[in-house]
């Protein structure tokens, strides 16, 4: 057994060490890119955009815009040296508007001027010559119309048209479930810097700095080996700023070339808002054929997704909606489709889940209408549909159910959530009260780790010992916030046996490792964890023949622990083992790879095992609602997620927390709302609200699952944590059906749009009731 | 010729000759190179930018947090300014607040953070005890998106009791000015309600400034400029409040945090909705002079006064005072009887009688620091257990806050229950044509606004109505 599986002695690993940047947070001296000093001749920029929904751009007029205060350089098009396509998977996404106008807020050009304020009022300035069209703005008439931008995806198994054939009921619904924003709190920036040779030197705000690099360098019409990107940190990217940062890094990169000037770019708030994707609005339709006493035979279920302009990452963001319809639940029989359709507002792109939230929650609406219509408990519902611990049951895409946790999970938090005690009570208030009522919900979580995509699941790492044995640290792995960086660092410090503080942490650098993944799909300390493991290893174990012959001892009585080397009860500092190491001319540098093993994907077929492991979550959410006005609050949240054996219970704690109230958000009071000309009008925080620390429930218990190491062989054993615990969330949502089903007839199933405003409450409300009537 | 703003920062003098129309962020970030005050939105919304700040003149008032987005240059001469690079003060790193904050996991991705961790200093150099709400009310102008806020509330409350601010020595009065000419743009700060009001009559042109939290969105944005700028802020008339055993009449630039320590005894529910306006950063600046003249039809202030029967006082130098019932102010969409010589002197409000009930409801996507989709402000006198007078106020409904008359009418002289509420429900129809927008649709504001009288006759009753309170 590997040594990062049963490690002898933890000393960092594990522990709740703060994140690496708290004191700079707090005092403000973290230092995010717009907070970098100027180099002399900085310019800065911003983006000219669509006004219009869909149009022909005829021209563009930018004689007043470049005559006014400091402006140096406007771009468009046409200015582009190399390709102008930035798509992240396909191709055909340009990076400015050529002639198709495709949405309000689409990028046609730059300005770059002395100042940022001069930049953006020319910007404004500039006159786009275009004729406009009619847009499509729905999902359902673009679908009618054919307008997609991929084909379709068909996740079968089994012949679902028999099983529906002779379920004892079939239970139909539709669910619309509306998209979010990612509201990281540092907007898109990037920093470009021209240096000799057509060289480029890009400080970019984003989760995928190869991606950054490689449409940088192609935009310029050079290649990758130009162009080093760099991040330190991000401001929050939660999706956002995987490929949507190739926008403003391309832009900023290419006024750079074109003045020779380090050009910094950032975009005001209600440009990020229109000018960048957000997690995909979809509708979900269904039927299910179950059994009388509850159990799913077969199902139908269809997804219309708001792919935008154009596809961007929406192929595999449907696709884990495919693969998590099933969330707990087996599906004996299953046809899952998923249509990418085309519409003229902002192509939508990556958010913290991918996909998985609207699989997830559609699961669970229809897990909830079948409990409601056949009138029974929907936990009993749930428990007798959950992938048994030991039947070999397979997903729809045919990968086996392992380590099954969801009977624990979920028996757990109803136990210390009082389910039984609160549901009476709850019962009990709603049959008196005329105005406020209440509900209950219960949900689990299942999910996969892994891109769906096999070759993003690789990272590399370097690590360098020095002489006075300190540590250098570097990854492909970027920090938004998420915590990867001290996590990392924990584990390059548990293999040598040091503190965290002889770690030192590195910004995220495409010239020190190349060809990164983005850190996305929750997959961060997973990777690169396992990559800077397996560097430190390798530099640990040149180090130990070293420290064995100092000792005269055989290599296996070579002990590293507490930043010393021991052999029996003499010992030596890390440092000195390292100047030795170095004296004798052994390598204290090395670059760990790391492939994840056991997963394959077939994604034609849709069938294999795209997921290494998966990891299991559960909640109850307690929630009020007013039904004169729809108002509604959360009372009280229990949650228990499995992390495996935690690298950092702090920071995993804070991921479960974040994630679970930023699922709220989505669900709840994060709404989008467009105009019939297209426009967004909702692109800043006063039109559109994010959960504020009030609406937090007041009674919020989150814990992270016990005594529960990953089977599979993981990094010391832990588990992925960014997103799971968002779709934790989806139990307030289901709570407040449950609250909005207590206003009907029992046998009634709520119709409750996401995101659940107070409007859409009381229309669920409104719409039970004229049923009960 | 040039003319500086002097100001404090962080203990420091400071004097700059920017544009008196820059914003106080770009101040702090691209002119002084204090970089740990962030910008997150550029609207006031999501305190990123926040500062502790003290107008000019005010020395006994406590430094309140403020977004330095959509604060001007022109509002701080003379004043004082922390920003998270003061909050320790000199020689020590960081303060309880700060410390409790890095220790609890407060910061996830840290750029909300400098302006969360002003703003809880404001809060605890304030109030050293302060319950869960009151670290609500604080926080409710600073938004996190990764942290799930909980750490954030636990090291608010970790750190009560040991947070002040070093007091910091005044500006020299020999720098403060009543004017600064800079870079093209200019500012007035008129000290006396009649050097107001020349300013006002010698220059129509110029943006008559009060706490700026509405007119500061688009400077913020840089959609415009304010080539000539007249504050209220300093007027010393302006700035008083005068209490009577009857009522009370506010100073237009009073502002809305001090409304609320005013009128919390005598109206908590009004109370409620001015802490709910907003959040400290806006209340600390935004004023119930510039509330009412903006003239929004959503603003929560009027539908209020309005219900409670507040008068408006104008004053020109031409004609002197003119006093007007509220409600006959708003003339149309933005539109008011002020006069381009005219500024609003002051508001007078009646204090609560014996036998007089007044509640507000405010309904909007999110509880804390949104703007209202349906606001409902309902005054009532009641005799012998039936309505004898009512006054029902709406903001959201039409172009203009207004009253409901035919709700009005249909409760007058009845016992006020569901039933009755139910029926002046009804009669609302009558009364408005509200639109549909982001906040919501015309159908939803017409059925909520209606029931929101259902729930006056249920509070009044006292019956538990609002999930908030549970």
């Amino acid at each position: 057994m590997n040594e990062h599986v049963q490690p002898v002695h933890r000393a960092v690993v594990g522990k709740g060490i703060a994140h690496d940047s708290a004191k700079k947070h707090v005092s403000g001296q973290a230092v995010y890119i717009d907070d970098m000093a100027d180099m002399p001749g900085t310019l800065h920029a911003a983006l000219i955009l669509s006004p219009v929904a869909k149009g022909t751009l005829n021209g563009v007029d930018a004689s007043e815009a470049a005559a006014m205060d400091g402006v140096v350089a406007i771009v468009t098009a046409d200015d582009i040296p190399g390709h102008n396509d930035i798509a992240p998977i396909l191709s055909g996404e340009p990076l400015f508007a050529e002639k198709a106008l495709d949405y309000v807020g689409m990028p046609v050009g730059a300005v770059a001027a002395e100042t940022f304020e001069q930049a953006v009022r020319a910007a404004h300035a500039v006159q786009l010559d275009l004729t406009e069209q009619t847009p499509v703005l729905d999902i359902e008439e673009a679908h009618a119309r054919g307008d997609h931008v991929i084909a379709p995806q068909r996740l079968v198994s089994g012949d679902v048209d028999a099983a529906l054939e002779k379920a004892d009921r079939i239970v139909e619904g539709r669910l619309e479930i509306g998209g979010q924003d990612h509201f990281y709190l540092e907007t898109q920036i990037a920093y470009a810097i021209p240096g000799e040779d057509g060289d480029m030197t890009v400080h970019s705000s984003t989760q995928h700095p190869t991606e950054v690099q490689h449409h940088v360098a192609h935009v310029l019409g050079g290649f990758a080996n130009a162009v080093d990107v760099q991040v330190r940190r991000m401001g929050g990217g939660f999706g956002g700023k995987e490929s949507q940062a190739t926008i403003i890094a391309c832009a900023a990169a290419l006024l750079a070339r074109k003045t020779g000037r380090p050009v910094r770019m950032r975009l005001k708030r209600s440009a990020d808002m229109s000018a960048t994707g957000k997690r995909h609005d979809m509708v979900s339709k269904w039927r299910i054929g179950v059994t009388d006493q509850g159990r799913i035979v077969g199902a139908d279920v269809e997804y219309l997704a708001r792919a935008g302009n154009t596809a961007d990452l929406t192929g595999p963001v449907i696709t884990r909606s495919l693969t998590h319809t099933d969330n707990a639940y087996h599906f004996p029989a299953a046809r899952f489709v998923g249509h990418a359709c085309k519409t003229n507002t902002v192509s939508n792109t990556a958010f913290r889940g991918f996909g998985g939230p609207q699989g997830v929650i559609t699961s669970e609406a229809m897990i909830d209408q079948i409990a409601r219509e056949l009138e029974m408990d929907p936990n009993r519902v749930r428990a007798i549909n959950y992938y048994g611990p030991d039947t070999g049951e397979t997903t729809p895409y045919g990968q086996p159910v392992e380590q099954n946790r969801l009977v624990e999970v979920t028996d757990l938090v109803l136990q210390s959530a009082q389910w039984q005690h609160r549901r009476a009570e709850i019962d009990a208030h709603n049959a008196t009260d005329p105005v406020i009522r209440r509900g209950l919900a219960m949900m689990p979580v299942k999910f996969g780790i892994s891109f769906n995509l096999p070759s993003l699941n690789q990272a590399g790492a370097l690590v360098h010992v020095y002489q006075d044995g300190s540590v250098h640290l570097n990854h492909g792995g970027t920090e938004m916030g998420q915590g990867l960086f001290v996590k990392v660092a924990q584990v390059v410090a548990e293999v040598f046996q040091l503190d965290i503080e002889a770690v030192k942490i590195t910004a995220t650098h495409t010239g020190k490792v190349p060809n990164t993944s983005p850190t996305a799909a929750s997959t961060g300390s997973d990777l690169n964890g396992m990559a800077a493991f397996k560097a430190a290893t390798a530099i640990r174990d040149r180090m130990t023949p070293v420290a064995a012959r100092h000792f005269d001892v055989p290599q296996d009585e070579i002990v590293f622990r507490e930043g010393r080397v021991h052999a029996g009860n003499r010992s030596i500092s890390f440092a000195e083992l390292a100047r030795m190491s170095w004296a004798e001319r052994v390598s204290l540098s090395e670059a760990g790879h790391y492939a994840t093993p056991k997963i394959h994907w077939d994604g034609k077929a849709m069938k294999g095992r795209p997921f290494f492991y998966f990891t299991y979550g559960a909640a109850v959410a307690e929630v009020a609602i007013d039904t004169l006005t729809g108002e509604n609050r959360c009372l009280r949240a229990d949650i228990l997620q499995d992390c495996g054996a935690s690298l950092n219970t702090a920071i995993d704690l804070g991921q479960i927390e974040g994630a679970f109230v930023q699922g709220m958000g989505w669900l709840t009071c994060e709404e989008l709302w467009w105009d019939d000309k297209g426009r967004l009008r909702t692109v800043g925080p006063s039109t559109y609200k994010i959960p504020g620390s009030r609406d937090v429930p007041p009674d919020f218990n989150v814990a992270i699952l016990e005594s529960a190491p990953n089977a599979e062989e993981t990094v010391f054993r832990s588990k992925a944590v960014g997103e799971p615990p968002l779709m934790l969330a989806v139990s307030v949502w289901l709570a407040l059906r449950d609250a909005v089903a207590s206003c009907g007839e029992p046998g009634l199933s709520p119709n409750l749009r996401t995101p659940a405003t107070p409007e859409a409450v009381l229309d669920a409300i409104d719409d039970i009731r004229a049923r009960s009537a | 010729m040039t003319t500086h703003t002097a100001f404090v920062l962080n203990g420091q003098p400071v004097a700059t000759e920017v544009r008196p129309d820059t914003t106080v962020l770009d101040l702090l970030r691209d002119h002084l190179g204090r970089k740990g005050t962030k910008e997150g939105c550029a609207e006031g919304d999501c305190g990123a930018c926040t500062i502790l700040f003290r107008r000019g003149g005010d020395a006994e008032a406590p430094m309140l947090a403020a977004n330095s987005c959509i604060m001007s240059v022109a509002q701080i001469d003379g004043g004082e300014i922390v920003t998270v690079e003061g909050l320790a003060g000199e020689g020590a790193v960081l303060n309880a607040v700060q410390d409790e904050m890095a220790k609890n996991g407060s910061s996830q991705c840290g750029f909300c953070t400098p302006g969360i961790a002003v703003a809880l200093t404001g809060l605890l150099a304030r109030n050293p005890d302060p319950d869960e709400g009151a670290i609500h009310d604080a926080l409710a102008g600073n938004l996190c998106r990764c942290t799930g806020y909980r750490p954030i509330v636990d090291a608010a409350k970790a750190a009560a009791a040991r947070v002040r601010i070093e007091p910091a020595p005044a500006v020299d009065e020999n720098l403060v000015t009543s004017h600064t000419d800079a870079g093209g743009a200019t500012a007035h700060r008129p000290r006396d309600l009649r050097g107001l009001l020349m300013l006002r009559r010698d220059h129509p042109d110029a943006v008559l400034l009060a706490g700026g939290t509405d007119l500061g969105v688009p400077l913020a944005g840089y959609e415009t400029r304010w080539p000539e700028t007249i504050t209220t802020g300093h007027v010393a008339e302006l700035r008083r409040t005068d209490t009577g055993d009857d009522h009370w009449t506010f100073g237009a630039a009073i502002t809305w945090e001090e409304v609320l320590d005013a009128v919390g005894q005598d109206y908590p529910s009004f109370a409620t909705l001015i802490r709910r306006f907003g959040s400290t950063q806006i209340r600390s600046m935004g004023t119930i002079g510039g509330n009412i003249g903006t003239a929004s039809p959503i603003g929560d202030g009027p539908p209020a006064l309005i219900a409670l029967g507040a008068t408006i006082t104008l004053v020109s130098l031409e004609d002197g005072e003119r006093t007007m019932p509220l409600e006959n102010f708003f003339l149309d969409y933005r539109k008011t009887q002020l006069r381009a010589d005219e500024v609003i002197a002051s508001v007078t409000v009646p204090r609560a009688k014996v036998g007089e009930t007044m509640r507000t409801y405010k309904i909007s996507k999110r509880y804390d620091q949104d703007i209202s989709t349906v606001c409902g402000a309902y005054w009532l006198a009641m005799d012998n257990g039936t309505v004898a007078d009512i006054r029902i106020a709406y903001g959201g409904m039409a172009a203009i806050p207004t009253r409901a008359p035919n709700a009005e009418a249909a409760l007058r002289g009845k016992v006020l229950t569901p039933e009755t509420a139910r029926e002046a429900g009804k009669a609302l129809a009558a009364d408005f044509k509200p639109l549909t927008d982001w906040r919501g649709s015309a159908v939803y504001r017409q059925r909520v606004a209606a029931n929101l009288i259902e729930r006056l006759a249920r509070d009044v009753a006292g019956e538990t109505v609002e999930v908030m309170a549970l």
